[in-house]
């Protein structure tokens, strides 16, 4: 049996701690008013002063398009700061967000790949089910505190769904026909159905696999495997569904058709490093003995293999509409492109360049601090993919990556790892009354 | 030294393991196994070597990328620049993203083709050779362990014998 080590208990405390004074830094030091926003840029204006005149250059070099937009933009001066007024009080709502929804993610993404391992009746991984029961054991924890945040956002306590207000619906008409599906209401009921299909095979998952620790026979197993399968049906489904509700309505005018498994290939990336790592600190303490590096090894094959799934997904998305070039489409680029560069394209740096060149030699797949490095920089890199992927929508190019993005971050982090662990100690770390542990505990490269 | 090797004959993946293992333990020499089909873990009980093919895969595909990089900028930049979707062609880096299906494709392709070339030069296949397994039969279900004879024939023929063998035949190479 695990048990939670007080240090790591501390740790676990002492992030949720700065990570809620952060957040609520974040909150109260949002300006509230339009006057205030005013007095930020000037602010800005002042000290950005010799910037200014090369923007001249660049806006007569770009030609009317540019002069036009900048005369409009001195024109409606209240109304611009209004709109980063809105921006900028989106942003603590937004950062938030942008860590609820990726530690859900993990937790999501380790329940789908459990039950690919039982619909598969898969050999190798038994002696890792433990693990990522413990992981997806925060399903429950972030769908809650996702769900309350929907509540809030449909309270109009932030404005990250634009659809949700009904003064930017009445003057929308591209909104206006999607009502029928994005009206709040069934936004909310929509989310609960999926969170609570989850959720409901996460617990029975669990206590199958328990009773079947001890049971003289295989039927929970059966039941199990049965269970699993049908689990993945409806998994794949609301994930897809998922990503169109909670991610694309950020942006209601866009859509792309392969967004679903996009998000779902984060998902699953991000939830095998995470396993890798939490074994690789389970072995370290002395627990886990059974798990040997061919079981990492095979980890890291996977957390190769989606990294470049993830890219190629990542690259169809982006090249089809780019080479169409469609104005409603390609705005969507357009804003990562000049607004977040260097996130939007550091990502795939990390995401790709660094885990193809680290993780290509075989033998590399097998050393665990080449694991636990390469796993840090994928979490890191999945972090800014979904930061990359809410951000532009709400806070535009308001953006900064400051001490609300970095709380809210520690804040859930510290959260997860208080659940995780947690569960981690409520049965053994072997799932003995599996019919393929043998096999498992043998399995060799 | 002598080219005389002893050829057992096993008609069992198992046996023919625990057999490669007690000769290797014994220090004689396995020149050779030939299987009908691949044996898991026969490489690492025979003591050889790791291959290192993968490199030669990991160069391969590195200069497919350069070529493909090389080909794409000389056909459809430098060459013949088209107007394709109103995308300015006179430049590489504004045209990548269209070219990297075909870095991707050219990646693969050098990767795929001269890995198979240099694993046959490196085996000594070429068409019409003529095969070297000593016993047709290594194709069909059974396996041949080729072990050099050095110091006591007798001896090793009677420990040869002791490791399940079915059948045993010493010639010349």
């Amino acid at each position: 049996m695990y048990t939670f080590s007080s240090k790591l208990k501390i740790v676990a405390f002492a992030l949720m701690i700065i990570g809620f004074l952060g957040v609520g830094y974040g909150f109260l030091s949002t300006p509230s008013s339009v006057e205030d926003v005013k007095l930020m840029m000037q602010d800005s204006h002042d000290t950005h002063g010799e910037v200014a005149t090369t923007h001249q250059v660049e806006a007569e070099v770009a030609g009317h398009d540019t002069l036009a937009s900048v005369e409009t933009e001195t024109h409606s001066d209240d109304a611009h700061a209004e709109h980063v007024l809105h921006l900028l009080q989106n942003k603590p709502w937004s950062a938030l967000y942008v860590a609820l929804f990726f530690f859900f993610m993990i937790s999501l993404g380790t329940l789908a790949f459990y039950a690919i391992q039982h619909a598969s009746q898969a050999g190798w991984s038994v002696v890792l089910y433990r693990v990522m029961e413990g992981i997806a054991a925060y399903l429950p924890v972030g769908a809650i505190l996702l769900f309350v945040f929907f509540v809030l956002s449909s309270l109009h306590m932030n404005h990250l769904f634009v659809w949700m207000d009904p003064e930017v619906v009445a003057h929308d008409e591209l909104i206006q026909n999607k009502v029928g599906y994005l009206n709040v209401p069934f936004f909310l009921i929509r989310a609960a159905i999926y969170m609570a299909g989850w959720i409901w095979y996460q617990q029975h998952s669990r206590k199958l696999t328990l009773a079947q620790d001890s049971a003289t026979d295989i039927s929970n197993y059966t039941k199990l495997f049965k269970r699993s399968a049908a689990f993945l049906v409806f998994f794949l489904v609301t994930e897809s569904m998922m990503s169109w509700d909670w991610i694309m309505s950020l942006d209601p005018h866009w859509y792309s058709t392969l967004f679903g498994w996009y998000v779902f290939a984060s998902m699953i990336v991000s939830a095998i490093t995470t396993i890798a790592l939490v074994s690789i600190y389970l072995k370290g303490k002395g627990y886990l003995e059974f798990v040997n590096n061919s079981h990492l090894h095979d980890l890291a094959k996977f957390m190769f293999g989606f990294s470049i799934f993830w890219t190629y997904l990542w690259f169809s998305q982006f090249m089809l509409i780019w080479y169409a070039d469609i104005p409603e489409e390609v705005t969507y680029f357009v804003t990562r492109f000049n607004d977040y560069r260097l996130p939007f394209l550091g990502m795939v740096v990390l995401n790709f360049v660094f885990p193809l060149l680290v993780l290509m030699n075989s033998d590399y797949k097998r050393v665990n601090w080449f694991i636990v490095c390469t796993g840090i920089v994928i979490l890191i890199g999945h972090y800014i993919d979904i930061y990359v992927m809410i951000m532009p929508a709400t806070v535009g190019e308001q953006w900064f990556f400051g001490i609300s993005e970095i709380s809210s971050a520690l804040l859930i982090l510290g959260v997860f790892i208080y659940v995780v662990f947690n569960a981690l100690t409520k049965a053994p770390l072997l799932a003995k009354g599996n019919p393929f542990i043998k096999e498992s505990e043998h399995f060799h490269y | 030294m002598s080219n005389k090797v002893i050829q057992a004959m096993y008609n069992d993946d198992d046996i023919l393991m625990d057999a490669v293992k007690e000769v290797r333990a014994a220090n004689h020499h396995i020149q050779e196994v030939y299987t009908p089909f691949p044996v898991h873990g026969l490489d690492k009980a025979m003591g050889l070597k790791g291959t290192r093919i993968a490199i030669t895969a990991f160069i391969y595909g590195c200069i497919g990328f350069v070529f493909s990089i090389w080909m794409m900028n000389y056909m459809m930049i430098e060459q013949w620049p088209q107007d394709i979707g109103g995308k300015p062609s006179f430049s590489f880096i504004q045209n990548m993203p269209a070219f990297v299906p075909i870095m991707f494709e050219m990646t693969v392709f050098f990767a795929a083709h001269l890995m198979v070339i240099t694993f046959y030069m490196r085996s000594k296949l070429w068409p019409f050779k003529e095969a070297e397994n000593p016993d047709p039969r290594t194709t069909d279900d059974m396996f041949v362990m080729e072990v050099s004879v050095e110091g006591n024939e007798a001896e090793l023929v009677s420990f040869l014998e002791k490791t399940g063998t079915v059948e045993i035949k010493v010639t010349e190479k």
